[in-house]
C-alpha cells in the first residue's frame, strides 16, 4: 500500500464519521440497513450473538453470500477476516469489497501474528482494547480502529471500558514530557513515532468506531459522548424484535448523539433489545476481545 | 486573518452536520479566515451566507434531514439567498436527478449516478486545471465518488472528465464529486466563500496550504 493509497483509506473511513455500520447475513438485511441509514454493512454469515451460540470455528464468509450483499447496496460494504489469515484477507480484496475486519469475532488463523496490512491496497479496521493495541494494528497499516467490546453480548461494558482506557493513557500521553514518551511507549507496547503523534494530535491519527455489545439508541450515544467517531451494531439489530425501527433509531441516536430529548425520542417504543449476557457469566476462553494482542 | 463580508450579508458559512466529513471542511474554511460552523437544527440555518454539504453517505444524510424536518428550515434558508455546495455525497442530494433513486433537495438541474467508480479499490486522486476556479492545478480526491452524468442549460460545467462531469455550479448551487476538503488545497473554499459574497482575505495566488496534512482534521474533532 503506497501513502497516497493508505490516505484515501484513512479518508474513506473518515466519510464514515458520525454514522452507523449494521452487520447484516443475507440481501435483504441489507436493504433494511442501508433504507434506515446505515452508512455500511458487514457482511457475515452469522452474527456474533450466533457464533457465540453455535461455537465451533467461525471462518471468512462464504464469498458468494458477500458479492450478493454487494450487489444489493451502494453504501461500502465490509467484510471479516479472521485475525492473522492474510489469504482470507487476498481473497476479499480479490472479490473488492470495501474494507475488511480482521475480526476476534472470527476464530483467529495465527495466535503471533496480525495481518500485514501493509501489503494489501484494500483498507482494513483492527480492533483495540486499548492505545497500544489500536497503535500496534496502525503501525500494521490498519486505516481504521474500532473498540473490541465483546461482541455478541448486547452488552455494552466492555465498549466502555476500552473507549475509557484509550482516553486515559491518551491524556497522560498529551501531559507527559517528551523525555517520559518512551518509556511510556515501552511499558505500555506503543510503537514511539506513533506514540509522538498521538501526544501533537491530542487523539488517534485514524477514525475511531465503538464496536461490541451496543444494542440501544442510548449505547450509541453513550459511546458517541465517550469520544467514538461512529459505531458498529452487530448482533444489536437483527437479534431484536424489530429491526427495522431499531436500526433507524441507532442512526438516528448516533447522528444526535449529544441531544437527550431527541434520543429520547428515538429510544420510545422499539420493542425487546436484543437479549443480554453478563461478561463475568462467560467462560474465560469464549471471551473473544482476548483474542489477538 | 478575517473574512470581510458585504454589507448587509451575514458572514458564517456552515457545515451540515448529521454524518460525513465535517471537521474537514471546517479545517478548510478556518485556514481562510472564514467564520465556519456546524449546522443540525433548524434555527441553526438563519443567517448562513452559505452551506456546505459534505461527503459521507448520502442514504444516510438524505435520511436524516427528513427524519429531523430540517429539510424545511434549509429549503427556508436556500430561497432567503443562501448558496449551497455539496461535494460527494452532498452533491447528489443537491440533484434534481438521482440515477434509480428518488432526489432529496433537487436544487441543481444536474443527473447524479451514485458510487460509480466501484469500490474503495477504485477510489483515487489525480489534478487538474479549473480555470475558473484557480490558476494552478488543483489536486483532487474521489472517494467512492459518484458521477454527473448531465446538466440542465443554466447549470454550468466546471470539470469535465472522460465521460463525466466532475464539478458544475448554477447560480446559488455548487457540486463537486470529488473532496477539495481531503486535500491541501484551499481553492475551492476560496471559490465557494466569493459565492457567497464573502471576501477570504488569504493571499489568492497561493491557496494550497502546506501545513495541511491527512491528519488536519483531527485538530477540530473532539478528543480524548
Amino acid at each position: 500500500m503506497d501513502a497516497k493509497r493508505y490516505e484515501l483509506n484513512i479518508q474513506l473511513a473518515q466519510m464514515l464519521k458520525g454514522g452507523v455500520i449494521m452487520d447484516v447475513t443475507n440481501v435483504e438485511q441489507a436493504r433494511i440497513a442501508e433504507e434506515a441509514g446505515a452508512v455500511a454493512v458487514m457482511a457475515l454469515e452469522r452474527v456474533p450473538a450466533d457464533i457465540r451460540k453455535q461455537g465451533g470455528v467461525a471462518r471468512m464468509s462464504d464469498p458468494a453470500m458477500i458479492a450478493k450483499i454487494k450487489k444489493a447496496v451502494s453504501i461500502p460494504v465490509m467484510a471479516k477476516a479472521r485475525i492473522g489469515h492474510f489469504v482470507e484477507a487476498q481473497l476479499l480484496e480479490a472479490l473488492r469489497i470495501d474494507y475488511i475486519d480482521e475480526s476476534e469475532v472470527l476464530t483467529p488463523a495465527d495466535e503471533e501474528c496480525h495481518i500485514d496490512k501493509t501489503k494489501f491496497s484494500i483498507p482494513f479496521v483492527c480492533g483495540a482494547r486499548n492505545l497500544g493495541e489500536a497503535l500496534r494494528r496502525i503501525a500494521e497499516g490498519a486505516a481504521m480502529i474500532r473498540t473490541k467490546g465483546e461482541a455478541g453480548t448486547g452488552n455494552v461494558v466492555e465498549a466502555v471500558r476500552h473507549m475509557r482506557t484509550m482516553n486515559r493513557e491518551i491524556r497522560q500521553l498529551i501531559q507527559m514530557p517528551v523525555e517520559e514518551v518512551t518509556g511510556f511507549a515501552k511499558t505500555n507496547g506503543l510503537p514511539y513515532e506513533l506514540a509522538l503523534r498521538v501526544k501533537k494530535l491530542g487523539r488517534l491519527p485514524v477514525v475511531n468506531f465503538a464496536a461490541g455489545g451496543i444494542a440501544t439508541p442510548a449505547d450509541a450515544a453513550l459511546m458517541m459522548q465517550l469520544g467514538c467517531d461512529g459505531v458498529f451494531v452487530g448482533s444489536g439489530i437483527f437479534k431484536s424484535t424489530d429491526p427495522k425501527l431499531r436500526a433507524a433509531a441507532i442512526v438516528k441516536a448516533t447522528a444526535y448523539f449529544d441531544d437527550p430529548k431527541k434520543v429520547l425520542k428515538a429510544s420510545m417504543g422499539l420493542g425487546e433489545a436484543m437479549p443480554g449476557l453478563e461478561i463475568s457469566q462467560i467462560p474465560a476462553d469464549q471471551i473473544l476481545a482476548g483474542r489477538g494482542w | 486573518m478575517v473574512a470581510t463580508r458585504k454589507k448587509n450579508n451575514p458572514d458564517i458559512i456552515g457545515v451540515l452536520d448529521l454524518q460525513g466529513g465535517v471537521y474537514e471542511h471546517l479545517d478548510h474554511l478556518q485556514r481562510l479566515g472564514i467564520a465556519g460552523r456546524k449546522v443540525k437544527r433548524g434555527v441553526e440555518f438563519n443567517n448562513l451566507a452559505g452551506l456546505i454539504i459534505p461527503g459521507g453517505e448520502s442514504s444516510c444524510i438524505s435520511r436524516l434531514l427528513n427524519i429531523f424536518e430540517i429539510k424545511e428550515p434549509l429549503l427556508n434558508a436556500y430561497g432567503r439567498g443562501m448558496k449551497i455546495w455539496g461535494t460527494c455525497a452532498g452533491a447528489i442530494l443537491l440533484a434534481t436527478k438521482v440515477v434509480g433513486e428518488t432526489p432529496c433537495l433537487g436544487l441543481i438541474d444536474i443527473e447524479i449516478s451514485r458510487n460509480s467508480f466501484g469500490s474503495q479499490l477504485d477510489s483515487f486522486k489525480s489534478e487538474a486545471r479549473i480555470p475558473q476556479v484557480a490558476e494552478q492545478p488543483i489536486p483532487l480526491t474521489f472517494i467512492r465518488a459518484p458521477k454527473i452524468v448531465n446538466v440542465g442549460k443554466d447549470v454550468k460545467v466546471l470539470l469535465k472528465v472522460d465521460d463525466y462531469i466532475a464539478a458544475a455550479e448554477s447560480e446559488n448551487i455548487l457540486v463537486t464529486v470529488f473532496h477539495p476538503e481531503l486535500t491541501g488545497s484551499l481553492e475551492f473554499h476560496r471559490y465557494f466563500a466569493v459565492k457567497c459574497g464573502l471576501n477570504p482575505t488569504v493571499n489568492i495566488k497561493s491557496c494550497s496550504d502546506r501545513q495541511w496534512n491527512y491528519c488536519s482534521w483531527t485538530r477540530l474533532a473532539r478528543s480524548a
